[in-house]
């Protein structure tokens, strides 16, 4: 069988499968569910950010006439969680709240009015407990009265790490210049459009089905089974299409839970719609992290050692917060070479909404100090920040100090273009005042090199069925979350069978049907999913080119998937339909079908936390921000953003562009808008979507997006992530970028116009450290074990 | 997702049907418009109607048109329909540009300009779920009995939030407002109140029926400049009014300066007129207006953005507001 050397359908500008139904409205997403005889869910939350609670009376919620069933906390007194070590949440709380919002008891009432009405008729007894709001006040709250979770060993310490890799001491002591500084990146959530809904059925045949907005399926699957203690295959999970996840619907909720034990009590359907300010309680956004980085350079600016302290506000539950705290360690190493590297790390609980995986998880923090601190160097060592990246960028086929195998790497590409398009030399350093240009590189993991629950199956499974009309049906556990993950799988099968893509069909996100796939998130999607559905139609390809052979009396080593046809290569002339050959192949083999899986590589390292950071494939972005500054109103117009990103191969450009336009445009967010902030009685402060400020279409300047193709020989056809990375280098350019334009550093974002002003009078004081003691460091070396597998 | 309470609604033919119906049920009757205040008030329990009295469809209400007296705006004209009138995109650009800055298109199209007159004061403490002012134990201006801005404060502290009312108030318009014992006309800034509860003077039973701008009013240079985060949606923490006519020597014969969102209540600097009437404008004199600008701000922590910032906007934002209708460079 020859390869095709051409593509057809990959790197084609094509039309998502989903598109048209999105934009004439007619997507059935959670909400727009309407089963017959549906009840109404509503959570009662509570408006004490830490108290105990001394007891919840629903007597006279239940004696509305309409209110089918009130559930407490002790009605599901399972613990869950997405971190298998650290199941520290409750559906309803049991007998302490933990933040603001903090879900109590749950009411199904036949409307959505009643319901909420119901919440009014519940009384709870609180007992108010001082909360704990700042990461400081986390660290100095080290009595046993003052924890806020009683699993953990040290007091409000989730979790802290330390890591040295190579010989950090010497590392310092040989370098010629050494640059410190502390930063802070403030929290934000994800703001998707459509806001948390689930609807759960458990039905007269004892089966419980759950649809729900998630990006992640399969691990709500095993949470319900849990937590409702039903045995899994009697439980179904469909995740219907999602209206923006962003890393916010990957974890398994409250309302997913409560809807579907309120199904079981009523056996009737019910249903639970968010508000927009429950969504800001929900959260699991980006994690506020304070920074600390030191970098040892040598006059030449080449990097000898590099050490960074991290603290993140966790807020009241665990969630991603193990893989989160690792993170914010993890990459710091995978854009320039780095000799000797450490790394301490501290997640704290607070009592606020919890936080958890956003667009580029614990890993936008540590790179706006990396970035900017580089920037720092050029500045003083008199370097162009780009000259001093190009000397010493890590190269293809390498391993990183701290063991991460690095295969294709498009990064100098990304500096030189990017750099060439914004015209860098004539700008950098030469605009007037106010006027100002920036730069930063970044990477990215395109998927996680290990799932959320240890396990030794693939990360992602297909299922392929022909059928004699030629038609393709793909089944996938994968979720579309708007990023396109369903459109992946049909061009994937379009180009290897050489169909039109209108003739595939997708089954995707359905426990029932579809094989696991562990969901849309660590940008794992394409990478995963496309080389399983490539490998199931390897196993079909050989049973119909056979079909095919015998029937045009041509060699099957001759024979091609083309342009709808099984066709002879050397002959184009001499050729049967696709569905043609389908026919004769089930003729021949019987019912047609196959399966394809993905496990990504083995994870070279062996020390404790290593699962965090490898990845099948690094990506690469780098941006330029070009921006004006008022001086004397401290406002912010961005003028311009290039961004340069090694995707590896573009699966679809449209689909590659709207992601890296869209990670640019959040980016913009955080680096000069969004808070998630709380009051001093740790409410939240702006719980609205008019209040909380994102950026709108008039912030969004022109963006020019320039794709670096690298061809991984990892990647499905050379494809690596596009939906994270692009956001990276983004919020520090823009901070780079306010220096070039009026001679100030900002170590903290957002970049909001009072810190500009007090910035320029010397007022903007610098970011506070906390002290603490980390534990004694793990050192660790890449060994004999660890060498770069040269892939075909 | 937040749902409507019940309420009666009520869509009278007439003006005069409508103040009578008003007249009947005034204390538990708000009157609406557009409504995209009240509704989404509604839902977070800041408004609690029993009857809502619909002023759409009311002939009366409508148009914009030049009379002997100067332009009339109906209250009832769409906020869109304001900004992209002939005459006031040519000789007001400042009215224009205040009713084209209010939120988003959609609902500019819905809101109305006597809506956007008589909006409701606004507050990070007040503009809240209900769920929300529970947890943080209600303010005076609804359900509550202190101010949580300023605790000490005897009086509500919310902020005024129109865009148009301080353009409107520089120019030296005139509402006619309607009742079913007649009709008054009054200068709209007689109308405010500096106090986040009784905000305006306008009684339960009256509707506002138009704005009269003077003829004299459309010969003014004037300008808006509003200060907020993003280019649409928000409303403003800052706005600066200004109108300023000059003699053919470069003489100032009229200036005006009028705040909104640093009180409760739109607030005329009063030194634009002493200062500068009669004055040739210079830098000096336009900052000693924009000093006097920011000493009568009293931003608090119930806005978007530091409060100090904003107080300090209100200098800068004068200062560029006079500068530009005077046509002087300023250098930073």
């Amino acid at each position: 069988m020859t390869r095709k050397k051409t593509l057809s359908v990959i790197g084609k500008p094509l039309r998502k499968v989903d598109a048209m139904a999105k934009c004439a409205g007619e997507t059935v997403y959670a909400d727009d569910l309407n089963l017959p005889r549906t009840i109404y869910a509503k959570l009662l939350r509570s408006p004490h950010p830490h108290a105990r609670i001394l007891g919840i009376n629903a007597a006279r919620a239940l004696k509305l006439d309409g209110v089918f069933a009130v559930l407490t906390g002790e009605d599901l007194p399972q613990k869950f969680g997405i971190m298998p070590s650290t199941e520290d949440e409750e559906a309803l709380a049991v007998d302490k709240v933990r933040y603001a919002g903090d879900p109590v008891a749950a009411v199904a009432a036949a409307s959505e009015t009643l319901a909420e009405k119901a919440l009014g008729y519940i009384d709870v007894e609180y007992e108010v407990l001082k909360p704990i709001l700042s990461i400081e006040e986390a660290l100095a709250s080290t009595e046993e009265s003052q924890r806020i979770h009683t699993w953990n060993r040290r007091a409000n310490v989730q979790k802290a790490v330390s890591l040295e890799f190579g010989d950090v001491e010497g590392g310092f002591a040989g370098s010629d210049h050494i640059f410190e500084g502390t930063y802070f990146y403030q929290g934000n959530t994800h703001l998707p459009m459509e806001q948390y809904c689930a609807v759960g059925f458990y039905g007269p045949d004892d089966k419980l089905t759950l649809w729900s907005s998630t990006q992640t399926p399969h691990y709500l699957h095993r949470a319900l089974a849990k937590v409702l203690k039903l045995p899994a295959s009697r439980i179904r999970v469909i995740a219907t299409p999602v209206g923006g996840g962003f890393g916010g619907k990957s974890d398994p909720f409250s309302h997913e839970i409560c809807v579907a034990k309120l199904s079981m009590i009523t056996r009737r359907p019910v249903k639970i719609t968010l508000s927009r300010e429950e969504t800001f309680y929900v959260h699991r956004g980006r994690h506020p992290v304070k920074m600390w980085a030191k970098t040892g350079v040598k006059s030449d600016g080449t990097i000898q050692a590099m050490q960074y302290k991290t603290f993140l506000d966790g807020g009241g539950y665990s969630s991603y917060g193990l893989a989160s705290v690792y993170y914010t360690g993890a990459l710091q190493t995978v854009t320039y070479k780095v000799p000797a590297y450490k790394f301490e790390g501290v997640r704290v609980f607070t009592n606020k909404p919890a936080c958890g995986p956003k667009r580029g998880h614990g890993t936008p923090q540590p790179r706006f100090a990396e970035e900017i601190q580089m920037d720092e160097i050029a500045e003083n060592l008199d370097i162009d920040p780009l000259e001093l990246r190009l000397k010493q960028l890590v190269e293809a086929n390498s391993v990183t100090i701290n063991g991460l195998q690095i295969s294709s790497c498009g990064l100098r590409e990304c500096i030189e273009k990017v750099a060439e398009r914004a015209e860098w030399k004539k700008k950098f350093r030469k605009l007037p005042f106010g006027h100002g240009i920036g730069f930063a590189a970044s990477a990215y993991i395109t998927g996680a090199g290990l799932p959320i629950y240890w396990n030794n199956m693939p990360h992602s499974g297909v299922q392929i069925k022909l059928d004699r009309s030629g038609g393709v049906t793909i089944f996938c556990g994968s979720s579309d979350i708007g990023q396109g993950s369903d459109s992946i799988l049909v061009y994937a099968i379009a180009e290897e069978f050489g169909i039109d893509p209108a003739d595939i069909r997708v089954v995707s996100a359905d426990t029932d049907l579809t094989p696991v796939d562990l969901g849309s998130y660590s940008s794992r999607g394409t990478i995963m999913t496309g080389n399983a559905t490539i490998q199931a139609c390897g196993k079909l390809k050989p049973l119909l080119l056979e079909a095919a052979s015998e029937a045009l009396e041509v060699p099957a080593d001759d024979l091609e998937f083309a342009d709808g046809q099984v066709r002879s290569a050397s002959l184009p002339s001499r050729g049967i339909s696709f569905a043609e050959c389908v026919v004769k192949a089930e003729g021949k083999h019987g019912t047609l079908g196959a399966t394809g899986s993905y496990w990504p590589p083995k994870n070279p390292r062996e020390f404790k936390g290593s699962g965090v950071g490898p990845t099948p494939a690094y990506t690469f972005s780098t941006a330029i921000v070009e921006l004006h500054c008022d001086s004397e109103t401290g406002e912010i117009k961005i003028d311009k953003v290039w961004i340069a990103h090694d995707c590896g191969k573009a699966f679809n450009p449209l689909l590659v562009e709207g992601q890296t336009e869209g990670s640019v445009y959040m980016a913009l967010g955080e680096a000069l808008m969004e808070e998630q902030i709380f009051r001093k009685n740790g409410l939240h402060k702006i719980p609205s979507i008019l209040e909380y400020k994102s950026p709108t279409t008039l912030e969004t300047p022109e963006i020019e997006t320039i794709l670096v193709e690298t061809i991984d020989p990892e990647g499905p056809y050379g494809a690596k992530e596009a939906g994270q990375g692009p956001l990276l280098p983004v919020v520090p350019a823009v901070s780079n970028a306010v220096f070039d334009a009026i001679g100030v550093r900002i170590h903290e974002i957002p970049i909001t116009p009072d810190k500009i002003l007090r910035a320029l009078e010397g007022r903007l004081k610098a970011v506070s450290i906390p002290q603490f003691e980390f534990p004694a460091p793990l050192k660790w070396q890449p060994g004999e074990g660890v060498k770069v597998e040269q892939k075909s | 997702m937040l749902r409507l309470p019940e309420f009666n609604y009520i869509q009278p033919r007439t003006l005069r049907e409508a103040t009578k119906v008003l007249a009947d049920l005034a204390p538990n009757a708000m009157l609406v418009a557009g409504g995209t205040d009240v509704y989404p008030k509604m839902k977070r329990g800041q408004f609690a109607p029993r009857h809502l009295v619909s002023l759409r469809g009311l002939r009366e209400l409508k148009g914009i048109r030049q009379t002997k007296d100067g332009l009339w705006i109906g209250a009832g004209e769409s906020l869109t329909a304001v900004s992209r009138h002939r005459v006031i995109a040519k000789r007001l650009p400042a009215l224009a540009h205040a009713a084209e800055s209010v939120s988003t298109p959609q609902l500019r199209n819905m809101g109305t300009i006597g809506g956007n007159v008589l909006v409701d004061t606004r507050c990070n403490y007040y503009d809240q779920t209900f769920f929300w002012r529970q947890a943080v134990g209600f303010c005076m201006k609804k359900d509550g009995q202190i101010c949580l801005v300023a605790p000490g404060s005897e009086k509500c502290l919310a902020i005024a939030s129109s865009d148009t009312a301080p353009v409107l108030v520089s120019l030296g318009a005139d509402v006619i407002l309607v009742s079913k014992q007649g009709e008054r006309r009054v200068k709209l800034e007689e109308l405010y109140r500096d106090d986040g509860i009784d905000y305006c003077a306008k009684s339960q039973d009256e509707v506002l029926k138009g704005l009269l701008i003077p003829k004299e009013a459309l010969g003014l240079r004037n300008v808006y400049l509003k200060l907020r985060r993003r280019g649409s949606f928000d409303f403003p923490i800052l706005g600066v009014a200004a109108t300023m006519d000059l003699d053919n020597q470069g003489e100032c014969r009229h200036a005006r300066v009028v705040l909104t969102a640093v009180a409760s209540a739109p607030k005329v600097v009063a030194e634009a007129a002493t200062l500068l009437q009669g004055k040739k404008i210079t830098k000096e004199l336009i900052e000693t207006v924009a000093d006097a600008a920011a000493k009568i701000s009293h931003p608090l922590d119930n806005a978007d953005l530091d409060y100090w910032y904003r107080k300090r906007m209100a200098k800068v934002f004068t200062l560029r507001a006079l500068a530009q209708l005077a046509g002087l460079e300023l250098v930073a």
